[in-house]
C-alpha cells in the first residue's frame, strides 16, 4: 500500500489573493493527498518551518505579487539550511516564463499558471514526489 | 537511522527528527512498531491537554491562545491538530495552522497535523503514539485538539489527562447542550466567545444543566464552565491555571484508564492482523461451504481458524 502524499500549501508574501491556493489544496485533497494548508502572508521562515514540523513530502507556493524570484529562492535557500533536501518545491501564479527557467535551474520545481488543469498538479507532486521519497 | 538513533534524537529535542518519526509512527507496520520499542519505557513528563468540541466552537482558536498563555510562562508545548479525512478521496485539507501562525517561528512550539483517515471517535488510529512520541520530545504540555466533534466522539477523553469541551453561543438551544454525551464527558467546559452577546447567558444556562444532572442522580466529570474568549484573551490565564491544576491522582486515573484503552486497540488490531493472514483466509472459504452444508458447527469452524491464525504468526500479525 502507498502512503499517503503530504503537501504544505501557502501564500508567502502581501498578497491576499489566496483563491488559487484555496482551489489548489481543495483539488489535492480530492487527488487524496494530505495538505496542510497555512493561510496568507507567510514569511519564507514560516513557510520552511511549517515543511520541517509537517514533515512534508511537498511545498506548494502561490505567488501574485510579482516578488516571486525573491520568495522561491529564499524559501529554496532555508530549505538546504533546515536540510528539507528530498522536499519538492513548486508552486503556480503569474510567473513569467523566464522567471520560471530561471528558478527552475537554481532548483525549484514546475511553476505553474492560470488555466492549468488540477489533475496536471496531482500528477506533476506524484510523480515528483515519488522521485524523491519513496511511496511504498 | 536506527530505530534506536531515532529515538536519541527525539529524545535529544532534535525537531526535524521528530518530524520523521511521527510520520513513520502515523504509517504504521514494522517500522513504527521498532521505533516505538526503542522508545520504551516512555520517558516523557509532558502534561497532556485534550481540547474537543463542535465544529466552529473555536477549538484551534482556544489552543492558540493558550499556547501563547504557557509560552508566558516559559512552558514548552506540543500542538496534535486533527481534521478530517475525505471520505471519498482520501485525502484531507488539514486547516488548524491557519489559526496558529503567530507561534510558526517559536522554537519553543511545535504543531503538527494530522488527518483522522476516517477512525471514528474524534481521533485517528495512531494518536496514541503520536502523543507518545511528542511526550518523549520533552514537551511541558502536549495539546490534542481533536476533529470537530458531535454528540457522542468520546475518544480523546480516553488519552488525555484532562479535556476541556469546548462551546460556544448561538450554536443552538439548551436542549443540543443538555444531550448526553460531548458535554458530560470532559473535565472542562469553556464557553468561548465570550465577547459576543449572550455568552455569559449562555454559560449560566450550561452552568443550571449541570445542576439539573447532579440532582437528578446523573454523573458528570465536569467540575467548571468557564468563559472565555480567545479573540480578546480574557479568562485564558484562569483556563490554563485549570489545566494545570488537574491533581496527581486525577492524572494518575486518567494514565491508568488511557493505558487500558490502547492496550485494548492494540489488541484488537493484533486480532484484525492475525484475520489478515492468508491461512485465515483459504480456512474460511473451505469451511463456508460445510458451515452452509450442516456438516461443520461455526463455533468449531471459529476455533479451528483462529488456531491456524496463530500459528501461521503472519506478517503484519503477531510478532
Amino acid at each position: 500500500m502507498t502512503r499517503k502524499i503530504r503537501v504544505l500549501v501557502a501564500k508567502p508574501g502581501l498578497d491576499g489573493h489566496d483563491r488559487g491556493a484555496k482551489v489548489v489544496a481543495a483539488a489535492l485533497r480530492d487527488a487524496g493527498m494530505e495538505v496542510i494548508y497555512t493561510g496568507l502572508h507567510q514569511t519564507p521562515e514560516m513557510v520552511v518551518a511549517a515543511a520541517l514540523q509537517e514533515d512534508v513530502d511537498a511545498i506548494g507556493l502561490s505567488v501574485h505579487s510579482g516578488a516571486h524570484l525573491t520568495l522561491f529562492r529564499k524559501v529554496l535557500g532555508l530549505m538546504r539550511d533546515k536540510g528539507l533536501n528530498d522536499v519538492l518545491l513548486t508552486g503556480g501564479g503569474i510567473i513569467p516564463q523566464k522567471d520560471r527557467d530561471a528558478l527552475s535551474a537554481e532548483g525549484v520545481g514546475r511553476l505553474f499558471g492560470p488555466g492549468t488543469p488540477l489533475k496536471d498538479l496531482a500528477e506533476y507532486i506524484t510523480t515528483e514526489v515519488a522521485n524523491r521519497r519513496p511511496l511504498v | 537511522m536506527t530505530p534506536s538513533e531515532l529515538a536519541a534524537g527525539v529524545m535529544s529535542g532534535d525537531r526535524r527528527i521528530l518530524a520523521r518519526a511521527l510520520s513513520i509512527v502515523e504509517r504504521g507496520g514494522g517500522a513504527a512498531e521498532g521505533f516505538l520499542d526503542a522508545l520504551w519505557p516512555r520517558p516523557g513528563t509532558a502534561r497532556r491537554i485534550g481540547v474537543t468540541g463542535p465544529p466552529g466552537a473555536g477549538k484551534s482558536s482556544l489552543v492558540n491562545v493558550l499556547v501563547r498563555e504557557a509560552r508566558l510562562r516559559g512552558l514548552s508545548v506540543a500542538v496534535l491538530a486533527i481534521d478530517p479525512s475525505s471520505p471519498f478521496s482520501g485525502g484531507a485539507l488539514l486547516g488548524d495552522r491557519v489559526r496558529m501562525v503567530e507561534h510558526a517561528l517559536d522554537a519553543g512550539v511545535f504543531i503538527r497535523s494530522q488527518a483522522s483517515r476516517l477512525a471514528l471517535g474524534g481521533l485517528a488510529e495512531t494518536t496514541y503514539d503520536m502523543v507518545e512520541v511528542l511526550d518523549a520530545g520533552g514537551f511541558d504540555l502536549v495539546i490534542v485538539e481533536t476533529v470537530g466533534v458531535g454528540q457522542s466522539e468520546l475518544e480523546i477523553v480516553r488519552l488525555a489527562d484532562m479535556t476541556a469541551i469546548v462551546l460556544a453561543p448561538a450554536m443552538g438551544d439548551m436542549v443540543q447542550a443538555m444531550k448526553s454525551g460531548i458535554v458530560e464527558i470532559g473535565d472542562i467546559v469553556v464557553v468561548n466567545k465570550g465577547d459576543l452577546p449572550g455568552a455569559a447567558q449562555f454559560r449560566d444556562e450550561i452552568v443550571a444543566a449541570f445542576g439539573m444532572t447532579v440532582e437528578a442522580g446523573g454523573v458528570s466529570r465536569v467540575d467548571s464552565v468557564v468563559l472565555v474568549s480567545a479573540a480578546t484573551g480574557d479568562g485564558v490565564p484562569a483556563l490554563l491555571e485549570r489545566i494545570r491544576s488537574t491533581s496527581p491522582e486525577v492524572v494518575e486515573l486518567r494514565r491508568r484508564g488511557s493505558a487500558l484503552r490502547r492496550l485494548d486497540m492494540a489488541v484488537a488490531s493484533a486480532l484484525a492482523g492475525l484475520r489478515q493472514c492468508e491461512e485465515a483466509t483459504r480456512l474460511l472459504h473451505d469451511f463456508a461451504p460445510k458451515v452452509q452444508a450442516g456438516r461443520l458447527p461455526i463455533r468449531v469452524a471459529v476455533r479451528d481458524i483462529v488456531v491456524a491464525a496463530l500459528r501461521s504468526r503472519p506478517e503484519g500479525g503477531l510478532r
